[in-house]
């Protein structure tokens, strides 16, 4: 429940930041979370990819929750694609859909932070 | 082969995800109101998260260390999720559903807050593994969130530990937990891991408690939650009683055909 078993690179592109997660998201996940969140620097959105995601548990949910609440802090957007239909239903049921901005793909999720 | 071997790891992957987690709801539904509890505030109500609620942030952990020659943290968590209620202070009642604690089942609670105050309410099954189960609140519950309780393995302990993310629903609740409502969730939550650690045989197990806000910032613009608030509904249901039984009496009364 507590083991990183994920990994989360950062790409920057101009005014955003691109984090590719892969394996299994869990509470576990916060250390290597917040320091890509943290290599994300100044950038104005945070794009969150989830192709590679293997799992995620709702420790995982609540560590996007405490992303977001961070991101806000500091008015940078956090936007999400690649995720499954199960997962972009799970977003839906945790109510995450509201606050978190979900894309089809990384251009469209690029365009809408304002990456030309 | 590779190909085949990613398959079937996708597979399993999904079949995890089906399993673990509860479907999509737009509404909750109660599908049978067990005697004593009242199912007004849930019935109908949609989930709300951390994101919908009104007040700070909050992320309390209570953490309870075991002996893992005693307990496993998968037979710990079978045993909490089959006698969850048990754990509870006395004065509260989660009503578990029939089917146990399973994702996308509904139970419903009735608690007793400060001054003796009846409040009913409940709480959705988000998600269930055999290490940990999260449960999620209802509009109008005193805070909008979830609770993760889970057990995990390090050295010779299992960990039992129950970490509440949350904002207050509105800024009646918001009030009532600044003054004492938070003191009193501790005690709660507490008394809860202590029970567990009773019923596995450790009664003098210490439960360690960490409470971080996670942010300061009251949301306003969900002031209006308070029309869901399930104190001020549950105040005018037990107040609304004699009239509700007037009525039945009255009902009763009337010729049939």
């Amino acid at each position: 429940m507590t083991e990183a078993t994920a990994t989360f690179d950062v790409r920057q592109l101009g005014p955003a930041s691109v984090v590719d997660i892969r394996g299994d998201v869990t509470s576990g996940s916060e250390d290597v979370l917040m320091t890509a969140y943290a290599d994300a620097g100044d950038a104005r959105a945070i794009v969150l990819n989830f192709s590679e995601l293997s799992y995620m548990n709702s420790g995982g949910i609540g560590l996007l929750v405490t992303l977001l609440v961070r991101a806000n802090r500091q008015s940078k957007q956090l936007m999400a694609f690649g995720l499954s239909d199960h997962y972009r239903q799970i977003f839906e049921l945790t109510r995450l859909d509201e606050a978190v901005g979900i894309h089809d793909n990384e251009q469209s999720a690029l365009r809408a932070a304002g990456v030309s | 082969m590779s190909d085949l071997n990613e398959q079937a790891t996708d597979d399993k992957a999904a079949a995890r995800d089906a399993t673990h987690w509860a479907k999509t709801v737009s509404r909750l539904n109660v599908s049978q109101v067990p005697a004593g509890a009242a199912g007004i505030n849930v019935a109908g109500k949609r989930l709300a998260g951390p994101i919908q609620g009104f007040g700070k942030m909050w992320q309390k952990t209570y953490q309870v260390s075991l002996r893992r020659d005693q307990v496993t943290a998968t037979d710990l968590i079978a045993t909490w999720k089959q006698r969850f209620p048990d754990f509870w202070p006395e004065g509260n009642r989660f009503y578990a559903p029939l089917t146990g604690i399973e994702p996308g089942e509904v139970a419903l609670i009735g608690m007793t807050l400060p001054g003796r105050m009846k409040l009913s309410t409940g709480v959705m099954v988000l998600y269930a593994d055999d290490e940990s189960f999260t449960l999620m609140t209802p509009q109008g519950h005193m805070f909008a969130g979830w609770i993760t309780f889970s057990a995990t393995e390090r050295a010779d302990q299992t960990v039992a530990q129950a970490q509440v993310l949350m904002r207050a629903s509105d800024p009646i609740f918001e009030l009532g937990l600044t003054l004492g409502g938070h003191r009193q969730e501790d005690k709660f939550w507490q008394h809860t891991l202590r029970s567990l650690a009773a019923h596995v045989g450790q009664p003098d197990a210490e439960v360690a408690t960490a409470v971080v806000c996670v942010d300061k910032r009251r949301q306003w613009s969900r002031w209006t939650n308070v029309w869901q608030s399930s104190a001020i509904r549950s105040t005018i249901y037990m107040l609304a009683a004699p009239l509700r039984g007037v009525r039945g009496m009255s009902r009763r009364g009337r010729p049939v055909g």
